[in-house]
């Protein structure tokens, strides 16, 4: 069973919507026992990353993802669902994520419109499930001003260049990010979710 | 890199087009569903629902239709039109839609953007500006805000007013010249260069397009990052895909459209 974890921020029945189109229910909830009994669980979030933590840990759900991840059940964070994976972030102060992977979360430098909104292109860095029938190159639905800075190299999974070149999906074991919207990039997103559904274990 | 968007504008009432659009004869012509499912499939970056309802129920048929979009249509999109109130913020975003376009309300009370980018954050509050031309001031050209759908002079220059919609949170601007509206004759192509020189989101150039070499103009010269157009696909004088043939021929990047197996 997927499950959508709702952590109190916009919108997830497009991710839900997603996951039906290519065949796959999912149940959005904000209950830890859900995570817990979970087999696959995605964490969709837009908005400020403190305000995403707060959020979940008032939820008692932090814990729940930790242990999931840890215990090796696929994951997929997407948009902040991808940053909260990392160390910290200094977005609108200083504030500690899940840890899963090592690295921060930073601002955009000065001289690229942010926030980032628009259609970009992906390289990728390394082969997985999740990337199974997607193009080099292809384009996604990017909305963000932060983006994510892994320390360990092989946990960017595919790269993408806005005034930089950062990191625009990444993954370690099971545990994914992504920084774009899946269920708002057409069929090569939807692929995406259906990969993850079907291949990521 | 960042391709440059195509978005076509719906203009929706009640729940139907208003403009008339030539289908073919099975589809249903006044059906914004089935139109925003045409355009998703020709290639188009975004979609944009220009709702005009004036009804007391319009709420429920806002959310109706954008619930059904999301359903259908997996490309980002807009509604704008009467947003008036926070809970019309809520309505739309939580709906599935990924941005609220807010106009006249903004105008007369600011904080409704504040608050709107405060619980969905800046990149699902769209600040709109519909601008005028009035003269120049040393050598460069002004521009007035107005509201209502034009009828309503504010007396605010708009590029004063595009740098605090900025500030209060709008995390994109769409800039609609009142003088080019409806002309196809082009973009004010001053306008958006003004206003993308001097504040750091994305723009939305919108008012005027009669074809590909104009929002070519206002992509290049214009610095805009976005171009819209309403009438051009309406009407089919053009197809998205001409425009991104026409665009990429000139060296503009523009996303290709892709099919892969689901």
């Amino acid at each position: 069973m997927i499950v959508i974890v709702d952590c109190g921020m916009g919108n997830l029945r497009s991710v839900q919507k997603g996951f039906e189109r290519v065949g796959h229910a999912a149940a959005i909830t904000d209950r830890p026992e859900d995570v817990n009994r979970a087999g696959r669980v995605v964490l969709p979030g837009v908005g400020a990353f403190g305000d995403a933590m707060v959020n979940l840990k008032a939820a008692g759900l932090i814990e729940p993802l930790r242990d999931s991840i840890a215990s090796g059940r696929p994951f997929l964070g997407i948009c902040v669902g991808l940053q909260l994976l990392f160390t910290e972030s200094n977005e609108m102060g200083r504030h500690r994520g899940f840890g899963v992977l090592p690295g921060s979360v930073r601002r955009f430098p000065v001289g690229v419109r942010v926030p980032q909104i628009g259609w970009n292109q992906i390289r990728i860095q390394r082969q997985t499930p999740l990337l199974a029938g997607i193009p080099d190159r292809s384009f996604f639905y990017f909305v963000h001003s932060y983006y994510a800075d892994p320390e360990v190299d092989t946990d960017r999974v595919a790269t993408t260049d806005y005034a930089l070149d950062y990191t625009s999906i990444a993954g370690r074991g099971a545990a994914y990010g992504i920084q774009f919207h899946p269920e708002k990039s057409q069929e090569l997103g939807l692929r995406i979710l259906k990969n993850f559904a079907e291949r990521v274990c | 890199m960042l391709a440059k968007r195509i978005i076509p504008c719906l203009d929706v009432k009640n729940g139907r087009n208003v403009r008339g659009v030539k289908f073919s004869a099975d589809r249903d012509a006044g059906d914004p569903v089935e139109l925003a499912r045409r355009y998703d499939e020709e290639g188009a970056d975004e979609l944009v629902f220009y709702d005009i309802t004036a009804s007391a129920e319009r709420r429920d048929i806002v959310a109706d239709l954008v619930r059904q979009v999301s359903e259908q249509v997996f490309i980002p999109f807009t509604v704008g039109g009467g947003v008036r109130t926070f809970e019309d913020i809520c309505t739309i975003i939580e709906g599935g839609a990924e941005k609220a376009s807010i106009n006249s309300a903004a105008v007369r009370s600011p904080e409704l953007i504040t608050r709107g980018a405060g619980r969905f954050g800046t990149q699902a509050i769209v600040g709109s500006i519909d601008a005028v031309r009035r003269g120049e001031s040393s050598g460069k050209p002004e521009w007035e805000v107005m509201i209502d759908g034009g009828r309503t002079a504010t007396g605010r220059n708009a590029l004063a007013w595009a740098l605090e919609l900025v500030d209060r949170g709008a995390g994109e601007l769409v800039l609609n010249s009142i003088d080019a509206d409806g002309t196809r004759e082009g973009y004010d192509i001053e306008l958006n260069r003004a206003v993308a020189d001097l504040v750091d989101v994305p723009i939305v150039a919108s008012g005027g397009s009669g074809g590909p070499e104009h929002m070519y103009q206002v992509l290049h010269e214009g610095k805009a990052s976005a171009a819209l157009a309403a009438s051009i696909f309406h009407y089919r004088h053009y197809s998205i895909p001409e425009v991104k043939a026409y665009l990429a021929s000139r060296g503009v990047c523009v996303r290709p459209r892709v099919r892969v197996d689901l």
